[in-house]
């Protein structure tokens, strides 16, 4: 097996192990941003005064979207019903079975409506009405569309730079961190 | 100590193995059951067949929502979350479509899917037209049984000989291709 160590034989071999140490990696981060956490960048109006409206920093759970722990009060990741791209985040006014009344059109008049959350939606609306497309506009939102339910907020940033100079230090201070204890090494 | 070590090493290959097949089912492609003759003829064309067609589902249409009228898509139930079915989209986001008694128009971000089988199937005739969001993947082809489908068994018999035409031109020694 030795004897014929060629370019292209050492080459293959580096290829396959860094190619499955990226798979490794790839396939982690993904089942933890898929089953348990994910990190999320939050701009827009709609949650003032719960959210900046410049950017926030959260991190979102899936777990307790999976077994149908919702309530009302929480604020969740969603995604649009109008346009699949667009992720908002809301806050669940009502679940399930719950009758909401919201005012159709504020600027025109004070006209109100009662709805019924059907089976298997919830009722979603952000915390600045005045400002936010939410289920007063497309309807209950069905429960295969919510993304997870936002924990806490990790930091504010009020421009982009300062959110890239963030991530460059966390960067960075994992990786002085983890050469300290030996969790970066070469042998993969 | 040498059972313990063993075990551990069983473990970790287990667990990362695990992963990477969740990562690749959900990413790339999986294969689902079809259940029900909702889209009969096109799967379970027999009706009290014992064997259940295993269909291959790709989720590369995942990444940008876009889909062609005619494609069989599996979706979540809007009103059971759980539930999982398979239905053919037959109308796009600002198309009209005929209903019973009247004219329906399909909104933005939404689609209308019916089963090939109109007289026992579940879908958009009930419950309206559903979100583009909902949508877990779209069915490219069917695997089982095999004498449906001849086209992935040639197309995988053909890439198995190629890599092995490949490995041996480059002199790779044949026992290390299995040591991933």
């Amino acid at each position: 097996m030795g004897s014929s160590s060629s370019f292209w034989n050492v080459a293959y071999r580096q290829a396959m192990k860094s190619g499955v140490f990226v798979a490794k990696v790839y396939s982690f981060l993904h089942v933890t941003t898929t089953y348990l956490a994910f990190p999320a960048f939050a701009f827009g109006p709609s949650m003032i005064p719960t959210l900046h409206p410049s950017g926030n920093v959260v991190l979102a759970e899936r777990i307790s979207t999976r077994s149908r722990k919702l309530s009302r009060g929480d604020v969740i990741v969603l995604q649009s019903p109008e346009d699949p791209n667009k992720i908002p985040i809301k806050r669940v006014i009502g679940l399930e079975g719950d009758c909401v009344s919201f005012v159709v059109d504020p600027e025109k008049n004070d006209e109100s409506r009662t709805v019924v959350v059907p089976k298997g939606h919830v009722w979603v609306q952000g915390d600045y009405t005045q400002n936010s497309r939410d289920s007063r506009i497309f309807g209950p939102l069905p429960y295969g569309l919510i993304r997870g339910r936002v924990l806490w907020r990790v930091c504010i940033c009020l421009t982009l730079y300062s959110l890239i100079s963030r991530i460059k230090s966390v960067f960075f201070f994992c990786i002085l961190f983890g050469n300290q204890y030996g969790l970066v090494s070469n042998d993969i | 100590m040498g059972i313990q070590n063993l075990l551990w090493q069983v473990t970790k290959k287990a667990f990362t193995g695990g992963i990477i097949g969740v990562t690749i089912s959900d990413r790339c492609c999986s294969v689902v059951p079809v259940r029900g003759d909702s889209m009969s003829p096109t799967f379970n064309p027999q009706r009290n067949s014992y064997l259940d067609d295993y269909v291959l589902v790709e989720k590369f249409c995942l990444q940008d929502y876009k889909f062609a009228r005619g494609d069989v898509v599996v979706f979540s139930s809007p009103t059971h979350f759980r539930d999982r079915y398979i239905k053919r989209i037959v109308g796009l986001p600002g198309e009209w479509i005929s209903s019973s008694r009247d004219v329906i128009r399909v909104p933005e971000g939404h689609c209308w899917v019916e089963g090939d089988n109109k007289a026992s199937s579940l879908d958009s005739r009930t419950f309206g037209p559903i979100p583009l969001g909902l949508i877990r993947g779209r069915v490219t082809s069917v695997v089982w049984p095999p004498q449906r489908n001849c086209m992935l068994a040639l197309f995988m018999v053909c890439a198995f000989y190629i890599i092995k035409w490949v490995s041996i031109q480059l002199h790779v020694p044949q026992d290390s291709l299995w040591k991933l």
